[in-house]
């Protein structure tokens, strides 16, 4: 990057520099021993052109809608369109989510993404025993297709993008969509959306669980195979560092092991479905957390595109530029917030999300500053929208493409994310990938083992979260508190009850027993999960068909 | 004869699988030098009681994040009792409001710990408040 005449003189200015440092320290000392960023990694008091002298400026820069892409996938940046204003929602009935959707977009929300309860997340129906308690409490309960037309009501499915935050029901929840698009008179090609469809993260780190790895993972292809055919523009995985990176672990982790996932997911295609990498890759997409570090997480965004092209290009033999992109969905850390001072949280995001603009995110959720305690209140969600509205027209940081590129201290951070994510992710295919890795509980203890470290470093005062270990007030000053009431529970069964009382009972079953015979012969269960849907099968009895052929997978309570 | 250790459970009630905190704490309770069982996450309460008096634990320490709570901390505290184990000392952790502390006590709840408490002080309760059962 550098000629050797400027090399040679930033050495002997660093070298006048540093004498003068060790001066000035012995008189007035540094106010702490350790600069780290929030996973610990220690950072240098100055970067200069020697950090970044072997970089390559074509090969590991270069342009934006270029090869590594580390600029970026949009050769106009952010001009022709600002990032995706997607706020993370659900809670309760479908009824009260289509209303705060509807609020959403009036208010400039630019697409949709859906939260739904534990007991849809794990596929179960609200009436089991098991879901008792949970209804409607972290997102919208959803039973059967009769509650998802009631959620999509008035939305115009063909226009706007909808992402649902959904794991092992993926394929029922997405066939929900496609079917009630189909009820609708909506051609399958028009609709746009992401499943997040990613197991993997979630035998790691988030543990909405059903199936063991192997089957949960041919599931996931049989949806990238369908969505190949007749859903073009849907993305059918949403490989996610998200909650990696709230179950505790540093950023390298959080990187590492999301690549290494989508690396897995790209391999079982190739293999399972026998699809070329370029028929499917495109529509992979990712989904990456914006922790409090502000430089530590532009970083890693920028290094995240920069291995997948590498990867796509040199590891899979893609030739098709869409594949070497990586589009990728950026959320604020809840792990960051504090329930002390929940007001403080509105600062948090805000600089959360500065990061995941300035790491280049094509989609963003920024936290309300209420939900660590409980979902967010309608006026907490407008802040956060607001917070994304006037970092995109007032603070002028869309007005140029990666604005960091270049720094010293920017570029070496981003080398050395990229260095230490290939470390793990060389480690992890010598293991014999990701599931022989999850099998060995790899990545699971790295995590418990980060999570640690930093809570030790919190209780001893190294690292500070303000008004939880320093600056405490004396005073807090309450925020309102959204509940969702136990009644929605019982209102919920009984729409479930309702549907069980109405439907055609034998064509259920012979829906269901397609759906078994097709997981037995190793059949895309797509097709058949659409027509169960139609005919009113439930989110349970789907799954309970996957848990009796596949088996079902138990948290093995590692710590 | 050496002093038992205090046996303590850490259990994951409901389908909630936010187990940062009971894997974090877990670990903290075996390096103050407890006896320590995790169950994992997705036990019914049914599992949270019966294990608890199978592995004869001293305290039983259940951790919600999804609201849950509400349902799933007083009906372990329900299946203890009947079971006549009650005297497993039980407390809660999670995202559990302010107003939910006192129908917790009163189903039988020792403390609840919430976001924010320091592990020593949760370690330092334990060793005033759990005495480890003959």
């Amino acid at each position: 990057m550098f000629t050797k005449e400027l090399l040679d003189q930033s050495s002997l200015l660093r070298q006048k520099w540093e004498d003068e440092v060790r001066r000035t320290i012995e008189k007035n000392p540094d106010l702490k021993p350790r600069w780290t960023t929030v996973s610990d990694l220690e950072i240098k008091r100055l970067y200069t052109p020697e950090d970044i002298k072997d970089m390559d400026f074509a090969r590991d820069i270069g342009y934006p809608g270029q090869f590594p892409f580390l600029r970026g996938n949009q050769v106009t940046g952010y001009r022709g369109k600002y990032w995706t204003f997607r706020m993370f929602s659900g809670m309760g009935t479908a009824a009260q989510t289509n209303e705060r959707w509807h609020l959403l977009l009036k208010g400039g929300q630019t697409g949709l993404s859906t939260a739904f309860d534990f007991p849809t997340l794990m596929g179960y129906d609200t009436d089991s025993p098991k879901a008792r308690g949970e209804c409607g409490k972290c997102g919208v309960a959803i039973d059967t297709i009769e509650d998802f037309l009631t959620l999509v009501e008035g939305i115009p499915m063909d226009k706007i993008s909808t992402s649902m935050t959904i794991n092992p029901p993926a394929t029922v929840l997405w066939a929900m969509y496609l079917a009630t698009a189909q009820i609708k008179g909506i051609p399958l090609e028009k609709l746009a959306g992401t499943i997040q469809n990613d197991m993997l993260k979630e035998f790691i780190a988030q543990k909405t669980l059903m199936c063991p790895p192997e089957p949960s993972v041919k599931l996931i292809s049989d949806t990238v195979e369908f969505g190949t055919k007749y859903v073009p523009k849907w993305n059918t995985i949403s490989i996610s560092g998200y909650h990696i990176r709230e179950a505790g672990s540093t950023a390298v982790q959080e990187l590492a092991f999301t690549l290494r996932d989508g690396m897995e997911y790209v391999e079982d295609v190739i293999r399972r479905k026998g699809l070329h990498v370029d028929e499917f890759a495109p529509r992979l997409s990712f989904f990456f957390n914006a922790h409090i570090d502000f430089f530590e997480e532009i970083a890693k965004l920028r290094a995240a595109r920069r291995i997948w092209a590498k990867a796509m290009r040199d590891r899979y033999g893609s030739t098709n530029e869409r594949s070497w992109w990586m589009r990728f969905h950026t959320q604020t850390a809840g792990c960051s917030l504090t329930a002390q001072q929940p007001y403080n949280n509105v600062v948090r995001t805000a600089v959360e999300a500065l990061a995941a603009v300035l790491g280049g995110t094509q989609s963003l959720h920024t936290n309300s500053l209420d939900e660590v305690l409980c979902l967010p209140s309608d006026h907490a969600v407008e802040i956060a929208l607001r917070t994304q509205q006037i970092l995109a027209e007032e603070t002028g940081v869309a007005n140029t493409i990666d604005p960091l590129a270049g720094s010293y201290f920017v570029e070496a951070l981003t080398n050395e994310m990229e260095e230490k994510a290939w470390e793990y992710i060389h480690k992890i295919d010598e293991m014999g990938g990701m599931i022989a890795a999850i099998e060995k509980g790899f990545p699971q203890m790295e995590i418990a083992d980060a999570a640690y470290t930093f809570q030790k470093q919190i209780d001893a005062g190294e690292k500070v979260m303000v008004g939880v270990n320093k600056y405490i007030s004396e005073k807090e000053y309450p925020i309102p508190f959204l509940e969702i009431d136990d009644s929605v529970e019982l209102e919920q069964i009984e729409r479930l009850n309702a549907v069980r009382r109405k439907r055609d009972s034998r064509k259920v079953r012979e829906c269901l027993d397609d759906i078994r015979n097709a997981c037995k012969k190793g059949e895309n269960v797509m097709p058949y999960c659409i027509e169960a849907v139609k005919n009113y099968c439930t989110v349970q009895e789907i799954c309970d068909v996957y848990r009796e052929v596949y088996g079902e997978y138990r948290d093995p309570g590692l710590y | 004869m050496s002093e038992r250790k205090i046996r303590v459970m850490v259990a994951k009630p409901g389908l909630d699988g936010h187990d940062r905190g009971a894997r974090v704490l877990a670990r903290c309770f075996r390096d103050a030098g407890f006896e320590v069982i995790y169950t994992g996450c997705h036990q019914t309460p049914e599992q949270c009681a019966s294990a608890a008096i199978q592995e004869d634990v001293d305290m039983l320490g259940l951790s919600c994040l999804s609201g849950a709570h509400r349902y799933l901390f007083p009906q372990v505290a329900k299946l203890l009792k009947e079971q006549g184990a009650d005297d497993i000392v039980l407390v809660g952790g999670g995202i559990i409001p302010d107003q939910d502390f006192q129908p917790l006590y009163d189903a039988g709840f020792k403390a609840i710990f919430t976001p924010g408490t320091p592990l020593d002080t949760i370690v330092d309760w334990i060793k005033t408040n759990v005495k480890p059962r003959s």
